[in-house]
């Protein structure tokens, strides 16, 4: 399989700030990637490198195959839709899509006719003749889809795309992006800070931090498997553990995440054998102090001996109602499988894969 | 429907135009300094070229027998404006200068704050237009209506007379310093007229000061107990210094450098304005004029670092 | 004429008497202009004018020295202001964005024409084409004018640059346009009516401007120096008038336009409209 984007040791420095931090990556070709991180972390950064807004400090990006260092935006197959979807407020919808193949010297009939045929593609065809100004923010959007797609990138770039829609607008859209990039079988390079966002799409994401990746991988692996304390923390929600009390459940230094989920809460009185876990299993008691109920689980916010909280989530799935157990106050005891316990890197081991 | 996708081969792109943005764009520096060019060129060399010509011909020696220039380096020039004549029209400029800027902000800020606070949508449009109008509209018109105003048997007069205030303007042009024999030929008259000129350059920044004050500001000062006169003193007259300062800045400045004013209106003596003028014209002594230019520069310049400190260059 | 601003009630009468009073003071000298234009009087400015004739609009232009003024009055505003929108507008495409060693040194410079008084202006320029040789005439007020346009245009330009988002130009080079493209369909296109407007403004500065002119007029005359020099002649008053009328309309008209082509300007900001 080619690569369609591939970037070695690149850095980008914008005075004493580390944008990008000697950062390698392997894009596959026809792949969904996103990449995530928190505002500041350089994602956004790495697809203006890609799009050739910004050039690399240091290192090599090339695409499919080609290095694209020092080439403008213009010499690039790749196009980009925007944040703020930059719709030219003074052309009509049709205009603005059919832009790209003006300036490439496509003629008239034809740049019209394939600028509809994008239109229809997102669904918006008959709206040609309206100013952007006229459109409603999930419609501009998808003329900003329209108009990146009319040149046939091999690589759609998009920068938050979905940012600005509401709630509902944005799971369609998520769900659209989708079966758009499998239609048409291109490379698409998702910039989100919404890590349930690039959990639905992406085959692989990224995790940025402060200019590095900590981690590429699959949706499923980030979750289960993170590798450093920070995606472990930054994707969904996570217990890291640390100190005497890791080194006690785990007999490692390291500290280590255990999802809420994967925690069983137990009343201390009732347990068969106070203090003694079952075999595979590792158990700890706890002040309960605090009760949230979240709809489809509960949380219970659980303070240990040592002075660190444990979230712990349990799922409402019995659609009884069950005997509500417990109260803030009491004493509780937790227990969780040994290898649920993911041993985590404080920092990342390095750039890349 | 479906895209077909097979990949387009990058535009030929040979043109001269298309190779240059190339250019351009792998070198921003280049690009930068391609726009920069031309304004640095006309503003370094025609502008400050000129100013520095300026300054440097302050120090020539004018010779007052034979009425020329010599090239040689004197700082007699810049001695003299503290001779009693010169320094007394540098005093009655500046007095007059001040005096328009306090007289301009006390007129300017009632409009100001009523079309801050109290008008909005068409209402505020028809103000902003019906104050901007009359900053920008010819200048030298409007110093010619005020010669027609103030003259002998025209409208001021004509008003005056219809109501019977003859003996009161009389008083008032009775006072040595402020009056003269007619009002065309006061103090009074000129001061008028510098008020009546600058004073939209006042309204404007006061406006924009006023209009960046939050209601939510006022309400929080009558909310903690504040009567009205207190909230405007305590909280909407500081916050409107930045403006009013601003706004100064070009009635203090216009008013400095103004000789065609002074000319048409009040009583003979010279301001700074008609001293460079008849130096450098009539007299011939440009030595002596760059040496004059050089007091509203060095005032103005004294007059910024005061107002800087008022926040006038946040509100411009 | 209501109030309803946010929860302020109503202005006392005496504030809104006071700004009513303020706007009329700013406008009854140029009314005054408007009503002497059409005086029947031939000598003097006596108030309340005697009679309505449109006479003098035809003594007028039949004057020689009148119809040279204007002549030389509009020629003068075109050049300086065609040079003022390409230096204008170089210096706004150049700060607008990048931040490099200078950028306030340059702003200042370019403000500095219309914040020192015009007398400054005017003898530093007179001084330096002495020195230099160069007879002051046509193309020196020319080149006075324009020194002090630039900052008009500069800021109208700079201020459309800064409404409009710069992801406008980047999503235009991301479609394959290069440098010129972008400029001639994207950024030529957003700039225009800020470029009309400042053109606008900038011509109406330099068709009235007197005291930069003074120093740098030689023997010209432009229109306003025409009038200053009308005001020691009482016998050509109703000529005068009908000529401070044309020069008062002059200015204000651009100005209106000027304002009319900007005031619409929020819908030119990035994400395509409001």
């Amino acid at each position: 399989m080619t690569l369609a984007v591939q970037f070695t040791g690149v850095s980008r420095v914008f005075g004493e700030v580390k944008a990008v931090d000697r950062v390698s990556i392997d894009i596959q070709d026809g792949e969904f990637f996103s990449m995530l991180g928190p505002s500041g972390s350089g994602k956004t950064t790495c697809l203006r490198l890609i799009a050739g807004f910004e050039q690399p400090s240091a290192g090599s990006i090339r695409i499919h195959g080609q290095e694209a260092v020092g080439l403008a935006p213009y010499q690039r197959d790749v196009n980009t839709v925007f944040q703020d979807y930059a719709l030219f407020p003074h052309m009509n919808v049709l205009d603005n899509v059919a832009y790209g193949l003006k300036v490439k010297g496509v003629g008239k009939s034809e740049r019209h006719a394939r600028a509809e045929e994008a239109l229809a593609l997102v669904a918006l065809g008959g709206y040609g003749a309206r100013k952007p100004a006229q459109l409603s923010g999930g419609q501009r959007q998808r003329v900003a889809l329209a108009r990146a797609l009319v040149n046939r990138p091999r690589v759609l770039l998009l920068d938050e795309p979905l940012g600005a829609l509401d709630l509902k607008l944005r799971e369609q859209m998520q769900g659209e992006l989708k079966k758009l990039q499998r239609q048409l079988g291109i490379t698409f390079i998702f910039v989100t800070h919404d890590q349930t966002e690039a959990l639905s799409m992406s085959d692989r994401v990224a995790v940025f931090n402060k200019g590095r990746i900590e981690q590429v991988d699959t949706p499923r692996n980030l979750y289960m498997k993170p590798a450093t304390t920070f995606v472990a923390e930054f994707v969904g929600t996570s217990n890291v553990l640390r100190g005497e009390l890791a080194e006690q459940l785990t007999g490692n230094a390291l500290p280590f995440s255990i999802r809420p989920e994967h925690i069983r809460l137990v009343e201390s009185r009732l347990l068969d054998s106070p203090g003694q876990a079952a075999s595979g299993e590792v158990q700890v008691s706890g002040l309960l102090h605090d009760i949230q109920y979240q709809g489809a689980a509960t949380r219970y916010e659980v303070q240990l001996a040592n002075g660190q909280s444990l979230s712990i989530s349990q799922a409402n799935d019995q659609w009884q109602a069950s005997t509500p157990a417990y109260q803030p106050g009491q004493q509780v005891t937790a227990r969780w499988a040994r290898a649920a316990m993911i041993a985590l890197q404080d920092v990342a081991a390095g750039g890349g894969q | 429907m479906e895209l077909s996708l097979k990949t387009q081969a990058p535009p030929p792109g040979h043109g001269p135009l298309h190779r240059l943005s190339n250019l351009l764009y792998r070198k921003p520096n280049l690009y930068l300094a391609l726009l920069l060019v031309p304004p640095l060129l006309w503003f370094g060399a025609i502008y400050f070229g000129s100013l520095l010509t300026l300054l440097w011909q302050g120090l020539y020696t004018f010779d007052d027998f034979s009425m020329t220039v010599t090239p040689q380096l004197t700082l007699a020039n810049l001695v003299a404006l503290f001779h009693p004549a010169n320094y007394d029209i540098i005093l009655r400029t500046l007095g007059m200068a001040v005096a328009v800027s306090l007289a301009s902000a006390v007129l300017a800020f009632p409009i100001a704050y009523y079309m801050a606070r109290y008008t909005t949508g068409k209402t505020k449009a028809f103000f902003y237009i019906a104050v901007m109008l009359p900053m920008w509209a010819s200048y030298i018109v409007k110093a010619y209506a005020w010669t027609l105003l103030l003259a002998k048997g025209g409208v001021a007069q004509w008003f005056v007379e219809q109501f019977g205030l003859a003996p009161a303007l009389q008083l008032i042009l009775d006072i040595p310093g402020v009056g003269g024999s007619t009002l065309s030929t006061s103090h009074l008259g000129r001061f008028l007229v510098f008020v009546y000129i600058w004073l939209p350059f006042m309204i404007l920044p006061i406006q924009a000061a006023l209009e960046r004050l939050p209601p939510s500001l006022l309400q929080a000062s009558a909310d903690l107990g504040a009567r009205p006169w207190q909230t405007f003193v305590q909280v909407i007259l500081p916050l409107s210094v930045p403006g009013i300062a601003a706004g100064s800045i070009f009635t203090f400045s216009l008013t400095l450098g103004d000789f065609i004013v002074p000319q048409l209106v009040g009583p003979p003596g010279f301001f700074i304005g008609s001293m460079v003028y008849v130096q450098q014209g009539a007299i011939g002594n440009m030595p002596m004029a760059a040496a004059f230019t050089l007091v509203p520069i060095v005032l103005i310049a004294i007059y910024l670092a005061i107002v800087k400190r008022l926040g006038a260059f946040d509100a411009l | 004429m209501h109030s309803d601003s946010s929860a302020q009630g109503r202005a006392s009468w005496g504030l809104k008497l006071a700004a009513w009073a303020g706007l009329l003071f700013l406008h009854f000298p140029i009314l005054i202009i408007f009503l002497y234009a059409f005086n029947t009087e031939d000598a003097a400015f006596s108030f309340p004018p005697q009679g309505f004739t449109l006479r003098w609009f035809s003594v007028a232009f039949a004057r020689a020295d009148v119809l040279e003024s204007i002549e030389l009055s509009l020629q003068i505003a075109c050049v300086a202001t065609l040079i003022a929108l390409f230096l204008g507008t170089l210096a706004a495409a150049a700060l607008y964005r990048r931040d490099f060693f200078g950028k306030e040194g340059i702003s200042l410079m370019l403000i500095l024409p219309i914040a020192l008084p015009g007398i400054v202006t005017g003898i530093a320029l007179l001084s330096a084409f002495k020195t230099l040789g160069i007879e002051p005439g046509m193309f020196t007020i020319i080149v006075g004018h324009a020194t002090f346009c630039v900052v008009i245009v500069y800021n109208n330009v700079i201020a459309r640059f800064r409404r409009t988002s710069y992801s406008l130009i980047e999503a235009s080079m991301d479609l394959g346009a290069d440098g010129w493209q972008t400029f001639r369909y994207i950024i030529l296109p957003n700039l225009g009516s800020a470029l009309l407007a400042g053109g606008m403004l900038a011509f109406a500065l330099s068709f009235d401007e007197i005291i930069v002119t003074t120093f740098t007029a030689g023997h010209e005359r432009t229109l306003p120096l025409w009038l200053l020099n009308q005001l020691s002649r009482p016998r050509d008053v109703p000529v005068t008038n009908v000529v401070a009328m044309l020069v008062m309309l002059a200015t204000m008209l651009p100005i209106l336009g000027a304002y009319y082509l900007t005031k619409g300007g929020e819908s030119i900001a990035g994400s395509g409209g409001k």
